[in-house]
């Protein structure tokens, strides 16, 4: 009897321990979960705050002179002289009317370096659209150089990053802003231009549109040949090694890295079949053979829920196993196949890994403007710019990350 | 005709075969009294003579387009005059490339020796006589189907059934696509290795303590040792996952105990969903996140701690690895609790145990397989993720298990072995496909090992 008081005893005495290891493991479960959220808050403030910068662009305003006999031109119908004209000159003089009291060669060239070098090209479009101005004098905001941009941007920030400035271009970007002559607008270039070597040209159109045909051809691709192979393997395969061979083989190809998906389109398309580096359709191949295993399982998942007494009341009617699956099975489990086909999708449009090795990136280096690069690859290129510069160019190019993010 | 032209007139012919097929059925059955009096309705009498027509000449097409080229590569290179014949591969490479772009007008034939303008002007004829073989053949393949499909007709003629079969073919196809994605992994990796270790022992490649790929192109080249001792690339790898799974399972794995054990309702329709965004997330967003806020992060803290954390540590690479698989863990060992039968838990605090006596002393154990083959999953996942540690871990390879020091990893070396301009013959580049062949290996026997788990596991409670 007092054995069993004993025990009692001991049990009441270990209660308050027990009831503290249950709150703290309670406390260990918010904590975990407290964790996650707060490193998705974490990822999504981090790319926002460091990629809105890239909506907005810092331009300067000059008054242009148009001048005919600076461009070496007669006329702007001839497109040869267009071509041959110096239209750098024209932005030169604007800014060297600006800043009268510049002198000497250094200087100057450092006040030619306020604006970005493309600035002339988009000088030369305008007047050619409007030959008037030939000759005439034009008040004209320009778009400034992505150092320049860099340092007022962090300037309004208030902490000014002038490592890549000289002392005379910082004050001249301080009289600018005095006088009103410096501001941040929206930035067109970033929707509506290619890859570009200059960072303040950069815009991400080319890279969507690669995105886009690579993805249109990788759904394609794989959506009809997924819902295929689910078909086969639910509906008529029958239960024996080889359909277990072929499953064992899809589940295995789910979880293969995608790196090696890489090495296979390199290896078998590119070098065995000679496909051309670059082009999308390799980019497609490969992709859909990566995202085919996700569409086929979540395929097979959705025509595993259509209920059974659909095709027995079908097969009963008379109809033959592929009228049952064609009318009737296929277009119930068709939301369930289109999700799948969304998460494949959202996959490949991230995937960034095996489109480096099969060389999405660097033949795009080459042709800069011609060909499409692929989105994902954007954020990797970036990173091949100087160390010293990254984290301020960030602020100006983690746009694309941005989008990636938001579109999966 | 080009290619792709007549691929679009093989469509058309089949869609014409289609409506003839159709009308003719129609045709055969109007005498009889109607298409009851036919075996299949009449849309699969004018399927049958699409397939008869189209599908030969498609199969043609396909086959000729893969295997043209090499043929006509093997003909011109086997004819080459004495004086040409190349020596090595990359010459036979390097003389084949030029020949092709003078074939096709791309290079100019300006200052090339007369013998060589010949024989890419025999190339180039070749490819126009092959292209219009396939033409004809191609028509007449076509002609031939489309008449057969229509003589073939009749109101006994089985055609559904001989339509269905072609379609099974067809869906046996797709679903073997699998198979030959499989086998297209092994062999392509698997072929280039051997290379790879023909001029590279095995032993060396596995048990070698010094990484560097860099092969000397001149002799008195300084820095370009060559040697392919991957141990440093596996312990990087390791160190790296391993710091990715110290995040990943604890916080992953009470994360799911907590929503499936204990959060209401409402916490677990909204927490669940938000956790799961970090696994739609590209991961080359991560690595974004890992190179530049979170190493920087880490470096400007050591040095408040008097700690040398390097910019590429291991460390930063690990931790971000360890958020991007914190869903996945938690997704899976959700599934394996959820599983656990009800009655198992309700005798276990019926006993008197806790909450977390239960949890931890009859549930976990009930669901250890399944997590275990969850945990495993996570691993290989792990150790094949590119994009984070290409931006965010370092490249030199540093036989180091401290996390603080910059370490390189497998995939890391593939990429960078691959991007750029390269030959397929130098050990090099051959390396990343030994790289990518133990990857493979390494991730398959993790995954089969994971799903027999899982598979024995569902097994036990369904």
């Amino acid at each position: 009897m007092s054995n069993s008081m004993d025990n009692l005893q001991k049990i009441k005495n270990s209660l308050k321990r027990r009831s503290r290891s249950e709150t703290r493991f309670r406390l260990y479960g918010r904590v975990a979960i407290a964790i996650g959220l707060a490193a998705v808050l974490a990822l999504f403030v981090d790319i926002v705050s460091k990629g809105h910068g890239a909506f907005k662009a810092t331009y300067i305003q000059v008054d242009v002179h148009y001048d005919a006999d600076l461009l070496g031109i007669t006329s702007l119908a001839d497109e040869s002289q267009l071509m041959q004209a110096n239209w750098d000159a024209l932005t030169k003089s604007a800014l060297r009317n600006k800043f009268s009291e510049v002198s000497g060669r250094r200087d100057k060239r450092q006040l030619y370096k306020l604006l970005s070098n493309g600035t002339g090209f988009d000088l030369k479009e305008h007047l050619v659209v409007n030959p008037l101005l030939l000759g005439e004098t034009e008040s004209k905001w320009l778009l400034a150089d992505d150092d320049i941009d860099t340092y007022y941007k962090s300037w309004l920030d208030g902490e000014p990053y002038d490592a890549r400035l000289s002392k005379k271009q910082v004050e001249w970007i301080d009289q600018l802003h005095q006088q009103g002559h410096i501001r941040l607008q929206l930035n067109t270039n970033l929707l509506t231009r290619g890859d570009s070597r200059e960072p303040e040209q950069a815009g991400i159109y080319g890279a969507v549109m690669g995105s886009l045909l690579t993805l249109m051809l990788t759904l394609m691709l794989s959506f009809p040949i997924g819902v295929a192979a689910a078909i086969y393997l639910e509906e008529f395969a029958s239960k024996n090694r080889f359909t277990d061979f072929i499953e064992v083989n899809i589940n295995n190809l789910a979880a293969v890295p995608s790196i090696i998906f890489g090495l296979l389109g390199l290896a078998v398309f590119i070098n065995f079949f000679h496909v051309p580096r670059s082009v999308p359709i390799v980019g497609g191949l490969v992709l859909t053979l990566m995202t085919l295993p996700t569409i086929i399982i979540t395929s097979r998942a959705a025509i595993k829920s259509v209920p059974p007494s659909i095709r027995e009341a079908a097969l009963g009617m008379g109809a033959s196993r592929y009228q049952v699956v064609l009318h009737h099975v296929l277009p119930l489990a068709l939301p369930g196949m289109l999700t799948g086909a969304i998460i494949g999708m959202a996959q490949a449009l991230g995937e960034t890994a095996p489109l480096l090795i099969i060389g999405l990136l660097h033949l795009l280096r080459i042709f800069l403007r011609f060909l499409p690069i692929l989105l994902p690859c954007c954020p990797y290129k970036f990173s091949y710019w100087p160390i010293a510069q990254r984290e301020p160019l960030l602020k100006r190019h983690q746009l694309p990350l941005w989008y990636c993010c938001h579109s999966c | 005709m080009d290619s792709s032209n007549l691929f679009l007139l093989m469509l058309a012919l089949g869609a014409v075969a289609f409506y003839i097929g159709r009308g003719r059925s129609l045709a055969v059955a109007t005498p009889l009294g109607g298409i009851r009096h036919l075996h299949s309705l009449p849309n699969y009498y004018g399927l049958n003579a699409l397939l008869w027509c189209a599908l030969p000449s498609l199969i043609i097409l396909v086959l000729w387009l893969i295997f043209d080229e090499p043929v006509i590569n093997g003909i011109v290179m086997g004819s080459l005059p004495a004086d040409l014949a190349p020596l090595t591969t990359a010459d036979y490479n390097l003389l084949l490339n030029k020949i092709s772009n003078l074939a096709d007008g791309i290079m100019s034939s300006k200052g090339q020796p007369a013998s060589l303008i010949a024989v890419a002007d025999s190339m180039a004829g070749l490819r126009v006589i092959s292209q219009w073989v396939l033409t004809a053949l191609c028509l007449i393949l076509a002609t031939i189907g489309l008449y057969w499909g229509w003589y073939k007709i009749a109101p006994d003629f089985r055609a559904r059934q001989s339509v269905e079969k072609v379609m099974e073919n067809l869906l046996l196809g797709c679903a073997c696509l699998a198979i030959f994605t499989t086998v297209g992994i092994v062999f392509s990796v698997l072929f280039e290795s051997i290379q790879f270790f023909r001029s590279v022992p095995f032993f060396d490649f596995v048990f070698g303590l010094d990484w560097s790929p860099q092969t000397a192109i001149r002799e008195d080249q300084v820095g370009s040792s060559g040697s392919f001792g991957a141990v440093p690339l596996f312990v990087g790898t390791l160190l790296i996952s391993a710091v990715a799974m110290f995040v990943a399972v604890p916080i992953g794995l009470m994360s799911a105990i907590y929503l499936a054990e204990y959060s209401g309702k409402t916490v677990r329709t909204y927490a669940k969903p938000a956790l799961e965004v970090l696994a739609g997330v590209p991961t080359v967003v991560y690595g974004f996140f890992a190179a530049l806020t979170v190493a920087p992060f880490l470096r400007d803290l050591g040095a408040d701690f008097g700690l040398t954390i390097s910019s590429e540590s291991a460390l930063a690479a690990g931790l971000v690895m360890g958020v991007m698989i914190i869903p996945f863990i938690s997704s899976l060992a959700d599934d394996v609790i959820t599983a656990v039968p009800q009655s198992m838990r309700d005798g276990s605090l019926a006993m008197g145990a806790t909450h977390s006596e239960t949890v931890r002393r009859v549930v976990i154990p009930a669901a250890l397989p399944g997590i275990v083959a969850g945990v495993m999953l996570a691993i290989s996942r792990a150790i094949g993720e590119t994009m984070i540690v290409v931006m965010a871990a370092g490249l030199a390879a540093k036989l180091t298990a401290n996390p603080l020091e910059s370490v390189t990893t497998v995939t890391v070396q593939i990429v960078t072995l691959l991007t750029g301009d390269q030959e397929f013959d130098s050990p090099k580049t051959l390396a990343a496909f030994a790289l990518g062949l133990m990857l493979f290996t390494v991730t398959l026997l993790l995954n089969i090992f994971a799903l027999h788990i899982v598979k024995k596991y569902r097994e036990q409670y369904e």
